[in-house]
C-alpha cells in the first residue's frame, strides 16, 4: 500500500483509523445517525457506509499513485502513458461510478421522500426556539402540547411542517432525513419508526440566538402505549393536589402566565408560549435542555434569559421565592 | 534621441544599456516617503492586497479558535451565544468575502503582468481603487464585532431571520459593507480579464497561456456572472430591512426561498471561484518541480472552464432540504456529482505530470502532496453530500463542516502556503526556510486532521451546525475536546509559516535568478526584482520560454525584445489581439496617484452612511465619490499621445491610442455591463420567480404601471440610445455641431424617458410597501433610472471632453465606450418596459 509508505499518507490513515474504530464503538447515542431507529435512517446509513468504503478505497489509489510518483527511485514514465491516467482515473472511472450512484440516490430519494400511506398525522411548528407540535385526529380535533413527540412503533408517521417566524429545519437523526420549516411554506415528511426508545430531535437550521438549545424528546412506544399516552394528553389537566400546588396555580395566574399559555381545563388559553397542560408529565422542559423536576421548573421560571438567551418569555426571579416553588410544584404536578 | 531610437533600441555598449535601464527604471519607481500609499503599480498594490487578505484571515482564524475554546466542552459560558453567533457569522463571512476571493485577485494582481510579462496590468488605478475600497471595507465589516454589533445572521444571512428578527445594524453592516467590497471584487476581476485577454506578449497565442492566466480568466469571468445576483440579493434585502418592501415576507407575496436562490447561485460558484485560484498555483508548481511541461495542457484548461461552467448549475444542493420537487433535486443532484469529474481530470493531469517527470521535493511539494491528501477527502465526502437522501441526514451537521473544510483548506489553504514558499523568492528576493517550512507543515497538517477528521463523526452522530453549545451526548465530548486540541496545533502550525514569512532577512543573501529552474516569464525577474517588472517584453515561442527559448535572459536583459526603453519616461506596455496577442498598442499606463484613494473613501462614505441610515450624509458622500471618480476619468483616461505612434523595437511600430474594441477601456467597459446586467437579470428574475410562486401575479386588484407609460419611456429612451450612437458617427465625421446637438438631444430625451419610466407606477399610486408586485416594479424602475441617469452624467462627460479638447474627432475613446454603455442601456430598457409593461398583458 504505497499510501502508507509516506509520513502524509501515514498520519492521514491513523486519523482514519482512530475515526473508524471510534465510529463503531461510540455511535449509539439519543441524536446518532449511526445506530437508527427508522426505516430512513437506516437506508441511509446504508448508502453511508457504501460511499465511504468506495471513497476510501479510491483516496487510497489517488494519493498512493502521488505518492509513488514522488519516490526517488522509480523508472520514469512517457507522457502517453501518463496520458491514459488522465482518461481513465479522470474521466472515465468517476464517470461511471458517479452515474451508478446517481441511479441509487434517485430511486432512494423517491422512497425516502414519498408520503402516501400515513397512518398518523403530526402538525410540527417550529417557533423560536422551541416545537408546538398538534396530534391532528378525526375531523377538526387535535391535541397540542410542546417539545415531545411520541410514536408508534411500525407506523407510518406523517409531519406537517411550517414556521410562523423564521426558518427552522426538523430533524429527528435517530429516524430519518430533516425538512426545512419555511415561513409562508408547509413541507411534509414521513418517517417509520422501527425501534422502542427515548430519541432526540434538533433544529437544524441556524434560527437566531439561541439555535443551539431548539431540541426535543422522541419516544417511540408500542403502539398501544401510545393510544394511551395520546388519550391522557387529550384530557384536561388535572386539579392541583397539595396546598403548595394550588397556591401555585394562582401565583400562574396572579403573574399573567396564562396570557401566553394553556392549560386546558382552566381559563389559561394563551397561544404565544407552548401549551402546558400535561407539562408536568413530559420529559424535559424547554425544548429538552432542562429536566421536569421542580427545582428545574423554579429555575426556569426565575432564570429564563439565562438559561435560554433571547427567549421571548420574561425571567420571573423577582418573585418571592416561596411563589416560585409553588409555581414550579403546580406545573409539575401537571402529569 | 528619438531619432535614434528609431534606428535601433537594441544597446551597444554597457554604458548605453545602463543608461537605458535607468531611463526605464525612473518612471516605474515607486514614490517615496508618505507619497508611497500613492503607488498604483501591480507589485506595491498586489502585494498590499495580498497582506491585507492574509490579515483578515487571522483575524477569522483566531475567531474560529475562540468559537472552537467555546465548544472545548458541553454547556460552557467562555462566550456568550450573542457573540458565538457573531463571530461564526464573521467567520464564514470574511474567509469568504474579505480572504478567499481577495487573495486570489490580489495574489493574481501581483503576479499575472510577471506571468505575461507584461509591466503591469491595464488599469493600475482601478487595482488601487479596488484596494482601497477592500480595505476600508474590511474594517468597517471587521470592527464592528468589537462594538458588539457585528452580524449575527450567518454567512448566508437568511430571511426572514436577518430581515425581521434581529435588531440592530449588523445585518445592515452585512448588506452594505460586504456589497462594497463585492464591487472591488467584481472591479479587479475586470481588470484581470481585461490583462489576461490583452496584455499578453507577442506570440503568446491562445494555445500558448500559462495555466495560471488561463485559471485567472476562468475565475474572473465567474465573478463576474456569480456575484452580481447577490449583489441584487442584497440589494432586496436591504431595501426590506430599511423601508420595509416586502420582497422576503411571505404574508404580502414574497418568499424567503427567493433569497436562497440568489444567495446560492452566487454562493456555489463562490466555492470554485476560491478553488480554483489555488489549483492554478499548483499548475504552476507541479510543472517546475516535475522539470517538465504540464501533461494534458489542454485538458486543465477545458477542465477549469467546466468547472466554471457547472459551478453555475448545482446551487440547489445547498437546498436539499427545502422541501423543492424531488425532479429539480435530481436535476441538480446530477450536476453536482458531473463536477466531480473535471475536477478529477485535473488532479489527475497534475499526478500524470510528476510521473512523467521528476519529483523535486521541497517545502513547496510538500504543501502540495498535503493539499492533495487533504483536498481528496473533501471532494469525495462531497460527491457523498451531493447525494441528495444522504444530504437529508448531514445537511447542516458538523459532516458538513468538515466537508468544507476539508475542501477549503486542503484545496486552498495548503496551495497558497505552496504558492507563499514558491513565490516569496519572486516577489522579495529571498527564500523562506525549509526547515520551519516542513515544521510549520507538520504542525498544520496533523493539526488540521485532528481538528476536522472528528467532526465528519459529530455530524453523523447528529451535532448540528452553529450552535454555540451542546448538550452532552455519548462522544461530543471527546470529538469536541479533539477537535479543539487540533484547531491550536493547526493554528501553531501557521504562526510558525506566518513567523517565516514576517521574521527579517536582512542578512540573508538574495536567492539566485530563477531558483527552481521554473520555465513560466514570471521568473525573468531580477533577484531582487527591478521596479519595471519585464526588463523587455519578449516575443515567446513556448508555453515554457525559459526553458525552450534560447539564451532567452540574455536576450531579456539586453534589450533584444520589446519596449526595452522609456524615451518619454512614461509608463508603458504593450496591448495585444486577444486570441493570437497580435500586438496592436503601446499602451502608457498611469502612474502614483491619491484620486483613487479619495474615491475609495468617499464611496466607502456612502455605504457606511446608509448602513446607519444616515441618508443625507451617504447622499453627500456618494456625491463626492462620483466627483471623485470623474476627476481622476477626466485627468488620467483616455489621454490624447504627444506623437501618434512609437516604435517598440525589433522593427514594431504600434499607435499609442487605440479606440473602439482596439482600446482596453472599451473592453473593461463591455465586461463590467455584463456583470451589470446579471445583476439586473437577477432581479427580473425576481419578478418570474414570484410570478411563479403567487397564484395571483400581478395581483388582479393592484394596480399596475399600464402599458402606456412603458411604452412610452422606452420609445424616448431608445431615441436617446439611438441619439448616442448618432453622437459618435458625427464625432468621427468631424462634425462637431451635428455632434453636440445630438448628445443635446440625447439628454433631453434621456431625462424625459426617466420620468415616464417612473410616472407609471407613480401615477398609479403603487405603494411598494403593500405587496412584492408594486416592491418588483418599483426596483426594475429604479434600477433602471439610476443607471439611465448615469448614462446622462456620461452624456455630459463626452460633449465636455470634447468641449475642452480632451476629446478630438480621432481620439474619441470616451464617446466610444459611452456609446456601449447605451447599448447596454437600450437592452435594460426593453426588458424593464416589456416586464411592468408588457407581462400583465399577458396573464
Amino acid at each position: 500500500m504505497p499510501a502508507a509508505a509516506c509520513p502524509i499518507g501515514r498520519a492521514c490513515l491513523f486519523t482514519f483509523g482512530c475515526t473508524l474504530l471510534f465510529t463503531l464503538t461510540g455511535c449509539d447515542g439519543p441524536q446518532s445517525t449511526l445506530s437508527p431507529a427508522g426505516t430512513g435512517a437506516a437506508r441511509i446509513l446504508t448508502l453511508f457506509w457504501w460511499m465511504a468504503g468506495f471513497a476510501f478505497v479510491i483516496w487510497l489509489i489517488v494519493f498512493g499513485i502521488a505518492v509513488y510518483a514522488s519516490r526517488p527511485k522509480r523508472s520514469s514514465h512517457s507522457a502517453n502513458a501518463s496520458r491514459w491516467l488522465i482518461i481513465g482515473g479522470g474521466a472515465i472511472f468517476p464517470t461511471v461510478v458517479l452515474t451508478l450512484l446517481l441511479v441509487f440516490g434517485f430511486r432512494l430519494m423517491a422512497d425516502l421522500r414519498t408520503t402516501e400511506g400515513a397512518d398518523l398525522r403530526i402538525a410540527v411548528t417550529g417557533e423560536r426556539w422551541w416545537w408546538r407540535v398538534r396530534y391532528l385526529g378525526q375531523k377538526d380535533q387535535s391535541t397540542e402540547l410542546a417539545n415531545e413527540i411520541r410514536l408508534p412503533l411500525g407506523k407510518r408517521i406523517e409531519f406537517i411542517l411550517d414556521s410562523p417566524d423564521v426558518i427552522h429545519s426538523f430533524w429527528i437523526p435517530s429516524l430519518g432525513g430533516k425538512v426545512d420549516m419555511i415561513p409562508g411554506r408547509i413541507n411534509k415528511l414521513v418517517l417509520e419508526p422501527t425501534r422502542v426508545g427515548v430519541f432526540r430531535g434538533v433544529c437544524a437550521e441556524y434560527c437566531g440566538t439561541s439555535h443551539a438549545l431548539m431540541n426535543f424528546k422522541v419516544v417511540v412506544m408500542q403502539a398501544e402505549d401510545f393510544e394511551d399516552w395520546l388519550a391522557t394528553q387529550a384530557e384536561p389537566a388535572a386539579a392541583p393536589r397539595s396546598a403548595l400546588a394550588r397556591q401555585g396555580k394562582k401565583g400562574f395566574f396572579a403573574n399573567g402566565c396564562s396570557a401566553c399559555h394553556t392549560i386546558r381545563g382552566t381559563s389559561a388559553d394563551g397561544e404565544i408560549g407552548p401549551d402546558l397542560t400535561h407539562v408536568g408529565s413530559r420529559l424535559s422542559l424547554g425544548a429538552d435542555i432542562l429536566p421536569t423536576t421542580p427545582e428545574a421548573f423554579r429555575r426556569w421560571i426565575a432564570h429564563t434569559e439565562e438559561i435560554k438567551p433571547g427567549v421571548k418569555m420574561p425571567s420571573f426571579g423577582m418573585l418571592p421565592d416561596e411563589q416560585l416553588q409553588a409555581m414550579a410544584a403546580y406545573l409539575s404536578g401537571l402529569q | 534621441m528619438t531619432d535614434m531610437s528609431h534606428q535601433n533600441q537594441i544597446p551597444k555598449n554597457e554604458e548605453e544599456r545602463r543608461a537605458q535601464e535607468a531611463r526605464l527604471a525612473k518612471p516605474w519607481e515607486a514614490p517615496p516617503g508618505w507619497r508611497y500609499w500613492s503607488a498604483v503599480n501591480n507589485t506595491e498594490v498586489g502585494l498590499w492586497y495580498t497582506v491585507g487578505a492574509f490579515i483578515f484571515f487571522l483575524f477569522a482564524g483566531v475567531l474560529a479558535l475562540l468559537m472552537r475554546t467555546q465548544l472545548s466542552v458541553p454547556g460552557n459560558d467562555f462566550l456568550s451565544a450573542e457573540t458565538y453567533n457573531q463571530f461564526f457569522t464573521l467567520h464564514g463571512s470574511i474567509m469568504m468575502f474579505l480572504f478567499g476571493v481577495p487573495i486570489f485577485e490580489a495574489f493574481s494582481i501581483m503576479i499575472l503582468p510577471q506571468i505575461l510579462g507584461a509591466r503591469d496590468l491595464p488599469f493600475p488605478r482601478l487595482s488601487a481603487y479596488g484596494f482601497w475600497c477592500f480595505v476600508i471595507g474590511g474594517i468597517f465589516v471587521c470592527g464592528s464585532v468589537f462594538f458588539d454589533a457585528a452580524p449575527r445572521g450567518g454567512w448566508f444571512m437568511y430571511p426572514p431571520l436577518t430581515t425581521k428578527y434581529q435588531e440592530g445594524i449588523g445585518a445592515d453592516i452585512w448588506l452594505l459593507g460586504l456589497s462594497f467590497i463585492e464591487i472591488a471584487s467584481i472591479a479587479a476581476a475586470v481588470e484581470l480579464i481585461v490583462g489576461v485577454l490583452k496584455t499578453r506578449p507577442p506570440g503568446m497565442r491562445i494555445n500558448m497561456i500559462p495555466l495560471y492566466a488561463w485559471y485567472v480568466l476562468v475565475v474572473a469571468g465567474m465573478i463576474l456572472f456569480a456575484f452580481p445576483p447577490l449583489i441584487a440579493g442584497d440589494l432586496l434585502l436591504e431595501m426590506e430591512r430599511a423601508f420595509d418592501w416586502p420582497f422576503f415576507d411571505p404574508d404580502r407575496g414574497g418568499d424567503p426561498l427567493f433569497w436562497q436562490h440568489l444567495f446560492w447561485i452566487f454562493g456555489h460558484p463562490e466555492v470554485y471561484i476560491i478553488f480554483l485560484p489555488a489549483i492554478a498555483l499548483v499548475a504552476m508548481i507541479v510543472p517546475t518541480f516535475a522539470q517538465r511541461p504540464i501533461v494534458g495542457y489542454t485538458w486543465v484548461v477545458l477542465a477549469a472552464v467546466g468547472t466554471g461552467f457547472v459551478s453555475f448549475g448545482l446551487w440547489v444542493h445547498h437546498m436539499y432540504t427545502t422541501g423543492l420537487p424531488g425532479i429539480s433535486l435530481s436535476f441538480f443532484s446530477a450536476a453536482s456529482e458531473a463536477v466531480a469529474i473535471p475536477t478529477g481530470v485535473q488532479i489527475f493531469c497534475f499526478l500524470a505530470t510528476a510521473l512523467a517527470g521528476k519529483f523535486v521535493r521541497n517545502v513547496a511539494m510538500l504543501f502540495v502532496t498535503g493539499a492533495l491528501a487533504i483536498f481528496v477527502i473533501g471532494g469525495l465526502t462531497g460527491v457523498m453530500v451531493a447525494v441528495a437522501p444522504f444530504d437529508f441526514q448531514v445537511h447542516d451537521t458538523y459532516f458538513v463542516v468538515a466537508h468544507l473544510h476539508y475542501v477549503l483548506i486542503g484545496g486552498v489553504l495548503f496551495p497558497v502556503s505552496a504558492g507563499l514558499y514558491y513565490f516569496y523568492p519572486m516577489v522579495t528576493g529571498k527564500t523562506l526556510s525549509e526547515k520551519t517550512g516542513q515544521v510549520a507543515f507538520w504542525f498544520m497538517f496533523i493539526g488540521f486532521n485532528v481538528a476536522f477528521m472528528p467532526m465528519h463523526l459529530s455530524g453523523l452522530l447528529g451535532m448540528p451546525r452553529r450552535v454555540f453549545t451542546y448538550m452532552d451526548a455519548p462522544g461530543y465530548d471527546i470529538l469536541n475536546m479533539t477537535s479543539t486540541v487540533g484547531a491550536y496545533v493547526l493554528a501553531a502550525g501557521f504562526a510558525c509559516l506566518v513567523y517565516e514569512v514576517v521574521r527579517p532577512k536582512k542578512n540573508q543573501p538574495y536567492a539566485k535568478r530563477n531558483p527552481w529552474n521554473a520555465g513560466t516569464l514570471e521568473w525573468m525577474a531580477e533577484m531582487p526584482a527591478k521596479p519595471w517588472g519585464a526588463r523587455t517584453i519578449p516575443l515567446v515561442k513556448s508555453r515554457y520560454p525559459l526553458w525552450d527559448q534560447p539564451n532567452f535572459l540574455d536576450d531579456v536583459d539586453n534589450g533584444r525584445f520589446y519596449l526595452p526603453d522609456a524615451e518619454e519616461g512614461k509608463r508603458e506596455t504593450m496591448i495585444s489581439t486577444s486570441i493570437d496577442a497580435v500586438p496592436i498598442q503601446c499602451l502608457r499606463v498611469p502612474g502614483p496617484t491619491f484620486k483613487t484613494f479619495w474615491a475609495a473613501m468617499f464611496t466607502g462614505g456612502f455605504f457606511i452612511f446608509a448602513t446607519y441610515k444616515w441618508y443625507t450624509a451617504a447622499m453627500i458622500s456618494a456625491a463626492l465619490a462620483l466627483a471623485a471618480i470623474l476627476y481622476w476619468l477626466w485627468t488620467g483616461t483616455a489621454k490624447i499621445p504627444e506623437k501618434r505612434e512609437k516604435h517598440v523595437g525589433l522593427g514594431m511600430t504600434l499607435p499609442l491610442y487605440g479606440s473602439g474594441s482596439q482600446s482596453v477601456g472599451w473592453w473593461a467597459m463591455f465586461i463590467t455591463m455584463v456583470a451589470d446586467v446579471t445583476a439586473f437579470l437577477g432581479l427580473v428574475f425576481g419578478y418570474f420567480f414570484y410570478w411563479t410562486v403567487n397564484e395571483d401575479f400581478p395581483p388582479a386588484s393592484a394596480s399596475g404601471p399600464g402599458f402606456g407609460w412603458p411604452l412610452l419611456a422606452a420609445g424616448i429612451l431608445l431615441g436617446s440610445w439611438i441619439m448616442t450612437v448618432l453622437a459618435r458617427r458625427w464625432n468621427r465625421q468631424a462634425r462637431s455641431g451635428a455632434f453636440y446637438s445630438a448628445l443635446v438631444t440625447a439628454i433631453v430625451f434621456a431625462t424625459a424617458g426617466i420620468a415616464a419610466l417612473a410616472a407609471g407606477p407613480w401615477l398609479a399610486d403603487m405603494d411598494p410597501v403593500s405587496h412584492v408586485y408594486p416592491a418588483t416594479v418599483w426596483i426594475l424602475v429604479i434600477w433602471t433610472a439610476l443607471h439611465l441617469g448615469l448614462g446622462v452624467i456620461m452624456q455630459l462627460y463626452c460633449m465636455a471632453r470634447r468641449f475642452a479638447g480632451r476629446m478630438t474627432f480621432e481620439y474619441d475613446i470616451d464617446i466610444q465606450n459611452v456609446t456601449l454603455y447605451w447599448h447596454f442601456m437600450a437592452i435594460t430598457v426593453l426588458v424593464t418596459t416589456a416586464v411592468i409593461g408588457g407581462f400583465p398583458l399577458l396573464t
